[in-house]
């Protein structure tokens, strides 16, 4: 061996007996908290989950600024934006129950995994109570089940499945952003008074989870009109090239194209079906549309002068003109010089509701929240008067069928309005069937004690 | 001291593996809580998990690519298998993770004699594309025509109405070993520090040291020189008359299983399976472990797993609040720069920091950071004492 005296061994056993030493006095402690990541100091930490890379990272973002203007608010920095227009006066713009509201940002990647492990270390390491975000379905329902069992309230962004709310809904989940159910039910009457009763429609559907509640939603909506289905083609995810999916169409007897697509997948087929010409050709005697049931301003930017005239849905939009909105607007667009878009706002809305139904309970234990979520009737939050369902914790209130504009001003405003569908419009049973019928159950909910 | 088959020196250098991997949660665990660099800090259960799991997936990977210089761009299929297969015992059986985790070792083995024996019909290129598809198939069947199998993009979970037939009534009901419930730490807490051990990390720690001790076995038997033998001349080795093909597809089978041990465990840390993991990317990082690492190296792949989960699960954190904590004791101008350009590299960029890193890595060292420990190693050696020989390299240069 060498002369040295540092030997392997003679570290080997210095690190044993050090360990050994260290460990002696003190106490191991395991579960010594009343619930999951019980706040003790004079802060209070939130996770913000959202995709910063990938395909909708521009909306990952975008849930970013708004969330941190979400806790400003909360803290009493800025001008209090949506706190004053909510109708629960339970937030005093001084923190929660005494404590700085302080939040932790990951990336989710898109990616159910890479969300999961981003998540995982906000609630090991950082010691969150509530995670928000989550633009993707997908995401959105395995970080939920994630919180489910780790015991500490999930509150979802932009998800628009079925599933979420539906057969994989959780005690601990709460969704305010609509879904694939709500999209048919308000698209429906808009359709049926611009288009008439007797079309044939032809669907592209993204093959995966969200793509298929999109699609069997919309299709049920339509038929009730007395709509008829010519053809369901599922298209491969990210595909970029769809021109062979649009081919077929126009010789298939179909008068409506339905693209139940989103994203980049969305901007795609759009820009593809209006360069083949579908917009300005004739079938059955009528004039050829298509329609994209759930919209968002990136989607619209995007597809540029593609969209004009074309129909869809969305959860919010900034054009809204109630007080919620104008003070969201506001402040949004005085800290970031943008307006805010629709899941900005489900994330901002979502943080101060978490919040405020903190306050109200007057814990932060996760089944204390979620009892006061229940059944929890709000207003002033730029959707009208809203209701968190207590059978499946989604949210209820109206939907915006929307339409590219015609004459678009700015970059901003190439959606407009064109009918607030009212909520009794778009509520459905919690058992229906399109959500997991009976057998759906919310389970227990869990504090992680 | 020999033991175990292996030589004096692999015998220590095991042991010095064993005590490191034993004592990760305090070594990861290097600033106080509270503190502004506890940011930095990786000693929690899921990234020990990931360091450890990845680590599996590395060391597997690293017998195929590192023996026999097949570059397999399609090992993340396996561990997609793997973790369908250990969720999907969860389902039927209960939250044991034994039945998942034989149940995945034996998927994958049948995957990967399935992928293997009409891939390795070519070598080189070919037999990298070819591996590529066909995981990019188990992809793209996994999240759409699958669905009913693999639940598609939502990822395979257990569900309160699954049948769970060895569910006993005080069962546990999250993923457990003979009752040790793998989410179940204990927490040490020393003057401002925390350490916080894991079940479920010592649970995968034992098995990344049994399959490292195995796959160092496989280096030093004469299997694994047949291997090193194909990587360094297969026609040669054809023209002696040995048909090289069952030996190739052995190394292939034989890392299979290890990714697909290695997706059970990540089922058996959390139980739920997605897509993703077979996706292109997944494969395509493993890649970038062992390369970082050190191909053919027994350590190599092991210290680029943890490199590069640490970045990803870190850096993607820093946002730019925490830059303005740490940079506010500044005068403004220079802290308004720094933060700045530090934005470049954290957060949302954190692909960037990697990329640069994996540049340098690859031009300045192109054995990995094996060869940049031994570097150093070598340098103090030479300062110290002349003749201290070759003992003390605790590291196996391939």
């Amino acid at each position: 061996m060498s002369k040295s005296n540092f030997t392997r061994r003679g570290l080997l056993k210095t690190g044993a007996v050090t360990g050994a030493g260290l460990a002696m006095p003190t106490i191991f402690t395991s579960g010594a908290m009343a619930f999951t990541n019980e706040p003790t100091g004079d802060t209070v930490t939130f996770g913000f989950n959202v995709p910063q890379t990938g395909p909708y990272a521009d909306e990952g973002l975008d849930e970013l600024r708004a969330q941190e203007l979400a806790i400003e608010h909360i803290n009493g920095m800025g001008d209090g934006g949506m706190l004053n227009t909510f109708s629960s006066k339970a937030l005093g713009g001084d923190g929660i129950m005494g404590k700085k509201a302080a939040f932790v940002t990951g990336d989710t990647q898109t990616k159910s995994d890479a969300a999961r492990a981003s998540a995982k270390s906000m609630i090991e390491k950082d010691g969150v109570v509530m995670i928000n975000g989550g633009s993707s379905s997908g995401v959105a329902v395995a970080v939920q089940g994630l919180c489910q069992e780790a015991g500490i309230i999930f509150m979802a962004g932009l998800t628009h499945s079925n599933d979420t709310t539906g057969k994989d809904r959780k005690a601990n989940g709460f969704r305010h952003f609509f879904n694939a159910y709500m999209s048919g039910a308000a698209l429906a009457p808009v359709l049926k008074n611009a288009y008439g009763t007797d079309r044939r429609a032809y669907h592209l559907t993204a093959d995966y989870t969200w793509g298929w509640t999109q699609q069997e939603s919309i299709q049920s909506a339509t038929e009730a009109l007395g709509w008829e289905t010519v053809n369901n083609v599922m298209t491969p995810v990210g595909a970029g090239d769809f021109s062979s999916y649009i081919t077929p169409v126009l010789n298939s007897g179909a008068d409506v194209l339905i693209l139940n697509h989103y994203g980049g997948d969305m901007i795609n087929s759009l820009t593809q079906a209006v360069q083949f010409g579908l917009r300005d050709a004739q079938a059955n005697g009528k004039n050829f549309e298509i329609v994209v049931p759930l919209y968002s301003e990136l989607m619209a930017a995007g597809a540029g002068e593609n969209i004009k005239g074309v129909y869809g849905s969305m959860n919010w939009n900034w054009q809204l003109t109630d007080p919620g909105t104008q003070a969201f607007v506001k402040s949004f667009g005085e800290k970031y010089g943008r307006p805010p878009s629709n899941s900005a706002h489900t994330c901002y809305v979502q943080t101060l509701l978490y919040a405020d139904a903190v306050t109200r309970a007057g814990s932060f234990n996760p089944c204390a929240v979620a009892e006061a979520l229940e059944g929890f009737e709000f207003d002033g939050m730029g959707n009208g008067p809203v209701l968190y369902r207590a059978e499946d914790h989604q949210c209820f209130k109206d939907v915006l069928v929307m339409k590219g504009a015609d004459n678009p001003t700015t970059e901003y405003d190439t959606l407009e309005i064109v009918e607030q569908t009212p909520v009794s419009q778009v509520t459905y049973e919690p058992n229906h069937p399109m959500f997991g019928g009976d057998e759906a159950s919310l389970g227990e909910c869990n504090d992680g004690a | 001291m020999k033991m175990l088959g292996l030589s004096r020196k692999d015998t220590t250098f095991l042991l010095i593996v064993i005590a490191l991997t034993l004592f990760t949660p305090i070594l990861l665990q290097p600033f106080p809580e509270g503190s502004g660099l506890a940011t930095f800090n990786a000693g929690y259960p899921d990234l020990m998990q990931r360091f450890a799991i990845f680590g599996i997936f590395a060391i597997g990977f690293n017998i195929l690519f590192g023996l026999t210089g097949y570059l397999s761009f399609g090992h993340a299929a396996f561990l997609g298998v793997g973790s369908y297969s250990v969720v999907w015992m969860y389902k039927l059986l209960g939250y044991s993770v034994v039945p998942g985790i034989l149940l995945a070792v034996v998927v994958s083995a049948v995957f990967a004699l399935v992928i293997g024996f009409i891939s390795l019909r070519r070598s080189g290129i070919y037999f990298s594309i070819l591996t590529l598809a066909f995981a990019q198939m188990s992809y793209n069947l996994a999240y759409s025509v699958l669905t009913p199998l693999t639940n598609g993009e939502t990822g395979l979970q257990v569900y309160t109405n699954d049948p769970q037939v060895l569910m006993g009534e005080n069962s546990p009901t999250s993923p457990h070993f003979f009752g040790i419930v793998m989410n179940e730490s204990s927490k040490l807490n020393v003057g401002g520090w925390e350490f916080t051990f894991n079940n479920g990390y010592y649970f995968t720690a034992i098995v990344a040291i049994l399959v490292f001790y195995l796959s160092m076995r496989i280096f030093r038997s004469p299997f694994g020189l047949m291997l090193r033998a194909i990587k360094t001349n297969q026609t040669r080795l054809n023209y002696t008359g040995l048909n090289s093909r069952p030996y190739t597809l052995a190394a292939f089978v034989i890392s299979g299983m290890y990714a697909g041990l290695a997706g059970a465990l990540m089922a058996s840390m959390d139980p739920l399976a997605g897509a993703e993991r077979m996706q292109w990317t997944a494969s395509g990082e493993v890649v970038l472990m062992t390369i970082l690492g050190g191909a053919g190296t027994l350590m190599g792949p092991i210290l680029g797993a943890g490199f590069i989960k640490y970045f990803e699960n870190i850096f993607s954190k820093i946002n730019d609040n925490m830059l303005h904590q740490w940079f506010a004791w500044m005068p403004d101008g220079i802290e308004n720069f720094l933060i700045g350009v530090s934005h470049f590299f954290v957060g949302k960029s954190w692909h960037l920091t990697l990329g640069l890193l994996f540049m340098l890595v690859v031009i300045f060292l192109p054995g990995g950071l094996v060869e940049g420990g031994q570097r150093i190693a070598r340098r103090f050696r030479s300062r110290k004492s002349k003749d201290d020989g070759s003992e003390a390299q605790t590291q196996p240069a391939e």
